[in-house]
């Protein structure tokens, strides 16, 4: 069997016995994506050449030791090249330092392999908005694989790689994980220092894992967590291990199902694997209660306000002076910008930051931006009155499976509303986890083969908790 | 609902953007529909309810001032798109009178 399609854990066990090295694993990677990837497309570049050299002189005592991690393509990696899947960066930048996550996977041993495909900037959920190329659904090629951390996840569930970093803003680790099969989590606002990822929304991204297993995202988290001097935001609290409560069953849990959460507009098959995942753990001992989270159907309207007039500011930065695509033109400062900009951008970039603008322009801040903020409030509040009475919150990660390619492009909106059931854990900052309950057929003609997930809400800094019920799901 | 006018192109300049028409027109229209969901927020009272700018609220935390060395400068001049004597060029941002 390829090690590539193993687990962290597994791997870990085989590595430090001594009955496999790390060379070998990077090989096995190697020989999977090079037979794979021409019809995933899940990899913009990787240097297997420095994967091998690093595993090489791997260090196997430390906690992730010889084990190689795929990056999504928004995380700097000192001397690789980033582009966000954007023609404003391809081909013109490579990254000057390591992000703060890439320091620390290293300190713990792994190695950083390979650059995922994703939307431009993170904004999309399809992946279908990089500028680069269009990543497949590992489980159906005619779909999409979520997105925006796209590649991320199809990297995983198409066994090209043991494990990656994605990002999430407002479910851009969780519904491609839903879509691909795999588990994904997004820590507390705060958990993972975002030095040195490129910033769509700063209020709310976070990076995550993608991987195959739930004990894997714990120990990618134990890694990766942390508060750190380069990131204001980051949570000076005790740090944890995250595997430490993973087998302590969901006996004696008061689990809640928000009503809001479950729509008229979902999918049947979607909402009947999502109750059945949910009558498991209430055969294993979960206690099962209805709640309300009242404000949940303001969440996208509120998020297409704050998202935007972040990444309006953060993308201010792409002006054609430091680094990424410049113009050739010999105009005044002011044309340069727009040159530059106006050829590097894809579509819904250019879309975003429009509505970004016009959010927090003079005149319509109070009613767009402002108002947003308080919504944002009230979003949070009801969750911190939900949690009051239970441990977790079980909800779908998205009321359809995996679309196909394009069905959606020419309707943002429609796109946006698939968000609803991810986007109030970003807007709350607290902790979201998506992990496989079976698979869905597309119509009543074909087989099932499209991967469902459900999602798994804790209070802030309640990441233990959620995994503690996604590990409870796995093992049935 | 009052529905307000949107000029994107107005936008567009604020944010440095050219738009070709192509795309004046579709964003015009995709940009007023996401605007016109997005005014459901008007049915929520907000009255009284402090907005929320981070999840998590850290308030002007700061570093220790010890100095350090700091990231390799060529790493930064080596992606510049334009460089002259170690410095990134730039058009000319003085006008003669």
């Amino acid at each position: 069997m390829s090690l590539a399609s193993l687990s962290i854990t597994a791997l870990r066990t085989q590595l430090t016995a001594g009955e496999i090295t790390p060379v070998q694993i990077i090989d096995d990677i190697e020989k999977a994506i090079l037979a794979n990837d021409s019809e995933i497309n899940a990899y913009l570049s990787y240097d297997f050449d420095k994967a091998r050299e690093m595993a090489a002189n791997a260090d196997l005592s430390l906690p992730l030791g010889g084990i190689p991690i795929g990056i999504k393509d928004n995380i700097n990696t000192l001397g690789e090249p980033l582009t966000c899947a954007s023609q404003f960066l391809a081909d013109s930048y490579i990254a000057p330092y390591d992000a703060t996550v890439i320091t620390k996977l290293k300190a713990a041993g792994a190695i950083p392999l390979g650059r995922l495909n994703m939307d431009e900037f993170a904004m999309g959920s399809t992946t279908g908005n990089s500028s680069i190329k269009r990543t497949n659904n590992p489980h159906d090629l005619d779909r999409v694989p979520g997105g925006s951390s796209g590649g991320s996840a199809a990297a995983v569930a198409a066994n090209m790689a043991i494990a990656t970093l994605g990002s999430d803003t407002g479910g851009s680790i969780r519904q491609p994980a839903s879509h691909c099969g795999i588990v994904g989590l997004k820590p507390s606002y705060g958990r993972v220092s975002r030095y040195g990822l490129v910033a769509f929304a700063s209020s709310l991204d976070q990076i995550g894992p993608c991987t195959k297993s739930v004990a894997d995202a714990a120990l990618l988290l134990n890694a990766i967590s942390g508060v750190d001097e380069m990131d204001s935001t980051s949570l000076d609290v005790e740090p944890i291990d995250f595997t430490a409560n993973l087998n302590k069953g969901v006996a004696g849990l008061k689990l809640g199902i928000p009503k809001e959460y479950f729509t008229d507009g979902m999918d049947a098959n979607v909402r009947e694997k999502v109750k059945a995942a949910i009558d498991q753990l209430k055969a294993a001992g979960a206690e099962i209660v209805d709640i309300s989270l009242p404000h949940t159907e303001y969440a996208v309207a509120t998020y297409y306000i704050i998202a935007p007039a972040e990444a309006s500011s953060n993308l201010s930065r792409f002006d054609g002076i430091r680094y990424g695509n410049r113009a050739e033109q010999n105009g005044n400062l002011i044309d340069l910008y727009k040159d530059s900009r106006s050829a590097g951008f894809g579509s819904e970039v250019k879309r975003r930051i429009i509505l970004g603008t016009y959010a927090l322009s003079s005149g319509y801040d109070h009613k767009y931006y402002n108002k947003a903020q308080k919504v944002r409030t009230l979003i949070r509040k009801d969750f911190t009155d939900a949690f009051e009475h239970v441990d977790a919150i079980l909800t779908p990660v998205c009321p359809h499976a995996a679309p196909k390619h394009g069905e959606n492009s020419d309707d943002p909106l429609k796109e946006y509303l698939e968000d609803i059931c991810t986007i109030a854990a970003n807007l709350a900052g607290i902790p979201g986890i998506s992990v496989s309950v079976g698979k869905v057929s597309a119509d009543e003609h074909s087989e099932e083969k499209l991967p469902v997930g459900l999602q798994i809400l804790g209070p802030e800094l309640g990441e233990e908790v959620i995994l503690q019920v996604a590990q409870q799901l796995e093992e049935v | 609902m009052s529905k307000d006018h949107i000029d994107v192109n107005y936008l567009a300049n604020l944010a440095r953007l050219n738009l070709t028409e192509e795309e004046s027109i579709t964003f015009q229209r995709q940009i007023e529909d996401i605007l016109g969901y997005i005014n459901k927020l008007e049915e929520l009272d907000i009255d009284g309810i402090e907005p929320t700018a981070h999840a998590s609220p850290v308030f002007d935390r700061v570093r220790e001032d010890v100095t350090k060395p700091s990231l390799e400068r060529d790493a930064f001049l080596n992606i510049a798109p334009s460089v002259s004597n170690d410095q990134l060029k730039v058009p000319k941002v003085i006008e003669e009178l």
